[in-house]
């Protein structure tokens, strides 16, 4: 969870990833970011986030994400 | 038939009529049959393109849930014998299948988009190239039927196409249901590109007769040809004046051109669609709504998050998110992490990605290499603000201006402007001669035409500009409203004799002052030609 937070951060410093749950609602991660992190967490975690998971539920908060990519990781 | 019509009013009156006599159950079959009789009053072999892209997706959307089905009992079935790899190679098997199936629905129907859309695009830049090399010979013009929106209709179908292959919504089961998504007639003329999952939910269902729905509905349609008649056919005579004669209308014309065109493109786009939701809402049909108060935007970026949003999301789902993170996506990230940088490496997919949408969302307006500069300028400008973000950053953080709202309303013009200045494109025959009339306008002497009376000569008279002025107030005012909710539901908590008097006002303002006169034939919808 801490090196997804911490690529999260990088991309906008100015956010609480740890509290915050409306990411993508409030427009706070738009489409490029999105990218930027599927690329990111492809090289960190060595999973793959296919355009079918790109919905706001698994975005909207780094929890979320976070839970995808260990079900993403359960899989694979 | 044209929104804007008699016909079209006659044929929603008889739809009303049917559609809540017949019993409930028939409502979407009544729909469907309106529908087909709708395309085929605009043109009878428009029919068979339509039904082509409706059962070739059908079936081969069906084919492919069904591969998924089949994989599901057969995992089912062998719970427990099959090891982890027989599983995966299983699953490989059976999305290659669907993967074959998937491309050959998308192959056949965007090649006949490609075929009908752009062939004879090709020919003129063959041709082009012939002439260019020397060569005396010339291949000829193809005279294609176009049918009316069928770039609209062709990408709601690869939408749900792509739904179904990704397993995110169940294929549909019934060939005419699915008839309907694909032909339902108030979005066929310019969308918006409805997804299956949304317009689903309201579109087959029992609707009732409900007064207060329907009147919402007519108040919609009303403001929509408010915004069509009244201002968008007005303001099109002054632009064609400009544009149809760029020798005589230079410099500040441009510019005037520029900025009457950019209330036109909104009133005539926003105005049908108003028509649409307005007659879907009639029906008790949810439509996704494609606009939000645009030109209030801050940015490019956010301008497209609020114009023609069903577009921009189709566009973002279905191309920029597939191309962005596919394998050689990411392989080319990861290599030009490591010879540009973390920094520019990692924003490198993104770059291409956007490139590719733009160039396809250019492509996808119009059969003409002004479109696809309008497109990569409107990739170049996206790109650039993206990169100059830091540096945003840094100026908001020393001089605090952000919620100023002499700051906001600079935002604001700004975009609208450089969105103008972007759909020149739109209006010039070609991309030289766009070019130049965008030149004229900086070497210009002639700024006096904006207040000396000369734009008194573009075909449009003082009470035109009255009219137009008027409207514009009202639409902006609307628009001002709309920030806190509803202004039609606003109106509907007013007394009878106030809600009577803005609805009947709005309606003698359309019949009094629509462009209409002896022998005038209103205007097409300019979206209606993609």
């Amino acid at each position: 969870m801490e090196e997804l937070i911490e690529i999260l951060t990088n991309l906008h410093p100015d956010v609480d990833f740890e509290t915050c749950d409306t990411l993508v609602d409030d427009k706070i991660l738009d489409s490029f970011d999105i990218v930027t992190i599927i690329s990111e967490v492809a090289e960190a975690f060595d999973v793959t986030i296919s355009a079918k998971y790109i919905l706001p539920k698994n975005f909207n908060s780094a929890r979320a994400l976070y839970d995808l990519i260990q079900k993403l990781e359960d899989e694979e | 038939m044209l929104f804007t019509s008699y016909e079209f009013l006659g044929f929603l009156l008889l739809l009303f009529v049917c559609y809540y006599t017949v019993p409930k159950k028939f409502q979407w079959m009544l729909l469907l049959l309106f529908s087909y009789v709708f395309y085929f009053l605009a043109n009878p072999y428009y029919l068979i393109y339509i039904s082509v892209t409706t059962v070739s997706v059908y079936y081969l959307g069906f084919k492919i849930e069904e591969q998924a089905e089949k994989q599901k009992a057969y995992l089912a079935a062998h719970k427990g014998t099959l090891g982890k790899e027989e599983k995966k190679a299983y699953k490989e098997r059976v999305k290659k299948r669907q993967t074959g199936l998937f491309l050959a629905a998308l192959i056949l129907n965007l090649g006949i988009l490609a075929v009908l859309k752009y062939t004879n695009f090709v020919i003129a830049n063959v041709n082009g190239m012939l002439h260019a090399f020397g060569s005396g010979h010339t291949i000829v013009f193809v005279d294609l039927l176009l049918p009316m929106g069928i770039s609209f209709y062709t990408f709601q179908a690869v939408g749900y196409l792509i739904d179904v292959y990704r397993g995110t919504v169940p294929a549909e089961k019934n060939l005419f249901r699915f008839a309907l998504f694909v032909s339902f007639f108030p979005q066929l003329v310019q969308g918006p590109i409805s997804r299956f999952h949304d317009l689903s939910q309201t579109l087959y269902e029992e609707h009732e007769f409900a007064w207060s729905r329907f009147s919402m509905g007519l108040q919609r349609i009303l403001w929509g040809y408010f915004k069509k008649l009244v201002i968008a056919d007005r303001m099109l005579i002054g632009v064609n004046e400009i544009i149809r004669n760029p020798d005589d209308y230079t410099g500040a014309y441009v510019f005037a051109g520029m900025m009457f065109y950019a209330l036109e493109l909104y009133a005539d786009f926003t105005g049908g669609i108003d028509i649409t939701i307005g007659t879907a809402q009639c029906l008790g049909i949810r439509v996704t709504e494609n606009f939000n108060r645009p030109y209030f935007s801050k940015s490019i970026k956010e301008y497209w998050r609020r114009w023609h949003i069903t577009m921009g999301t189709w566009f973002t789902d279905y191309i920029f998110y597939p191309i962005s993170i596919s394998g050689p996506m990411l392989k080319i990230s990861k290599v030009s992490r490591k010879y540009l940088g973390n920094c520019i490496g990692k924003r490198v997919p993104v770059y291409l990605s956007s490139f590719a949408v733009w160039l396809a969302t250019g492509i996808w307006h119009g059969a003409s290499w002004n479109f696809i500069v309008w497109g990569l300028g409107n990739w170049a400008v996206i790109m650039i603000s993206q990169e100059l973000e830091p540096l945003y950053r840094r100026f908001h953080a020393h001089f605090h201006v952000e919620d100023k709202i002499g700051f906001r309303i600079f935002q604001i013009v700004r975009t609208v402007l450089l969105m103008s200045c972007l759909r020149t494109f739109d209006c010039y025959r070609d991309v030289p001669l766009t070019f130049r009339m965008f030149g004229t306008m900086f070497t210009a002497r002639n700024w006096n035409i904006l207040w000396d009376g000369s734009l008194l000569g573009l075909g449009l008279q003082l009470t035109d500009y009255l009219v137009l002025l008027a409207g514009t107030v009202l639409i902006f005012a609307v628009s001002m409203l709309q920030r806190s909710g509803s202004v039609r539901e606003k109106i509907e908590a007013k007394p009878y004799p106030v809600r009577f008097a803005v609805w009947y006002g709005l309606f003698l303002i359309v019949l009094l002052m629509g462009v209409y006169g002896i022998g005038y034939d209103a205007s097409q919808f300019i979206y209606n030609q993609f």
